[in-house]
């Protein structure tokens, strides 16, 4: 361990350690350990109850939080209403906590609690697990509206509208794949956006130490500009937050539209 | 990368705890809040849609009421005008009647008083011939002794007053 002081494991904010009930089981073999992953959903369950909840006055005349609040329903909103159309509006529970759940959950993994000793912030979302319980979810209501609405003729789908008929089956095939890739595009684009940004952060947090501690001179040369390299990637990582949660709402919405107004 | 050096350990808890805190999330915030605040949004959207076509209704309403009252209003002033017209030829009428009664009047007296004058006039001319006529005899009687009939006398004054 005194070997390895001053070094910087930029994958080992990674690492999923229980914190309680290591020996809670579910079913033989399917252990459900709270662990520091979980504690963040936990947080993340929490603090999206409570943002909502406080712009939950019902004032005719809002006040500033009840007014953000109401501008990220009316933003869900507005993005089923654009991309779905009027029927959208009944997925708007669904999206709407989705949206807040990633975006919340990527916030809080770039809050610097770890000034704080012994506290360490884990990114939920850096995790394909999860994001792909969450693609896996969109994907299933996709299946079911598709399928109970449309019947077998929800396989029309991957027969696109005036394709002549000497066609129909390589597009098909191309639809199909097309169709199959989905749930693991949207699960691999949050993870690698998040887990690729939290691993730049921390390459550029050991470059700021092994610079400061190789001399002034190094110091100088390698550790400020990394540091400063850092505060802007950490705005930039911020937007990325903002922009892989509408990201993720919006290919939600865009696949539940093929669901519901098949062509 | 723990990612998948741990996914066999912590695959289940992860799923575990992701559909316990998303599916707690979905339930509090999104089937039980979301729809009210998308309720409160719509109530007051239908509020500003109502007061606005409220506003308009009394917008509407007063500019007919206004139009109205300047209708009667013109009806009012254009009634008043006649009455004041019709006042004033009545008065302008009847004082010229007084006016032309009461040069009538003046024009009697005047002819009255200038017969008058006349009369007064053309005796006073008498009396001064006569006292003309008295005083010449007298002269004469004085001067010349000799006495002269009050008509010759007469006669004479009378054709030196003629002659001026």
């Amino acid at each position: 361990m005194a070997a390895e002081e001053g070094k910087v494991d930029p994958m080992k904010q990674f690492t999923i350690e229980p914190l309680l009930g290591s020996d809670w089981q579910l079913a033989d073999g399917f252990g459900i350990a709270f662990t520091n992953s979980a504690l963040w959903m936990a947080i993340t369950a929490v603090l999206v109850t409570v943002f909502v909840a406080g712009g939950m006055k019902r004032e005719l005349v809002p006040g500033r939080w009840q007014m953000a609040v109401e501008s990220m329903t009316g933003f869900i909103d507005d993005l089923l209403e654009a991309n779905v159309g009027t029927a959208g509006r009944k997925y708007v529970p669904y999206i709407f906590t989705l949206f807040m759940f990633i975006l919340f959950g990527n916030l809080l993994g770039l809050v610097p609690v770890g000034l704080i000793p012994s506290v360490h912030a884990f990114t939920f979302t850096s995790h394909f697990t999860v994001t792909g319980v969450l693609a896996i979810m969109s994907f299933s209501i996709v299946l079911i509206v598709g399928f109970a609405k449309h019947g077998l003729h929800f396989f029309s789908l991957f027969w696109p509208a005036n394709t002549p008929a000497f066609l129909a089956l390589p597009i098909s095939l191309i639809e199909l794949v097309s169709f199959m890739v989905r749930p693991f595009s949207l699960a691999l684009r949050l993870f690698v956006a998040m887990m690729a940004g939290h691993v730049l952060l921390k390459v550029l947090a050991s470059f700021v130490i092994a610079g400061g501690s190789g001399g002034i001179g190094t110091g100088i040369m390698v550790g400020v500009p990394s540091f400063v390299l850092m505060v802007a990637i950490s705005a930039l990582e911020i937007l990325v937050a903002g922009i892989q949660a509408y990201v993720f709402a919006l290919l939600t919405s865009l696949y539940i539209n093929d669901a519901e107004n098949l062509h | 990368m723990p990612q998948i050096e741990q996914i066999a350990a912590t695959l289940s808890s992860q799923v575990f705890w992701l559909l316990v805190f998303f599916g707690l999330t979905f339930v509090v915030v999104g089937l039980g809040m979301v729809p009210k605040i998308m309720g409160t949004v719509e109530m007051r959207d239908n509020q500003i849609a109502g007061d606005l076509a409220a506003a308009q209704a009394a917008r509407d309403a007063a500019t007919t009421e206004e139009e109205a009252w300047r209708k009667r209003e013109n009806a009012n002033r254009a009634a008043a005008q006649g009455v004041i017209g019709e006042a004033k030829a009545k008065a302008a009428a009847a004082s010229a009647a007084k006016l032309a009664e009461a040069q009538t009047r003046l024009d009697a007296k005047l002819a009255e008083a200038e017969t008058a004058i006349e009369a007064a006039r053309s005796s006073a001319m008498a009396e001064i011939e006569n006292v003309a006529a008295d005083a010449a005899r007298d002269i004469v009687a004085r001067v010349a002794g000799a006495e002269v009939e009050p008509a010759a006398a007469q006669a004479a004054v009378k054709e030196v007053m003629a002659h001026g």
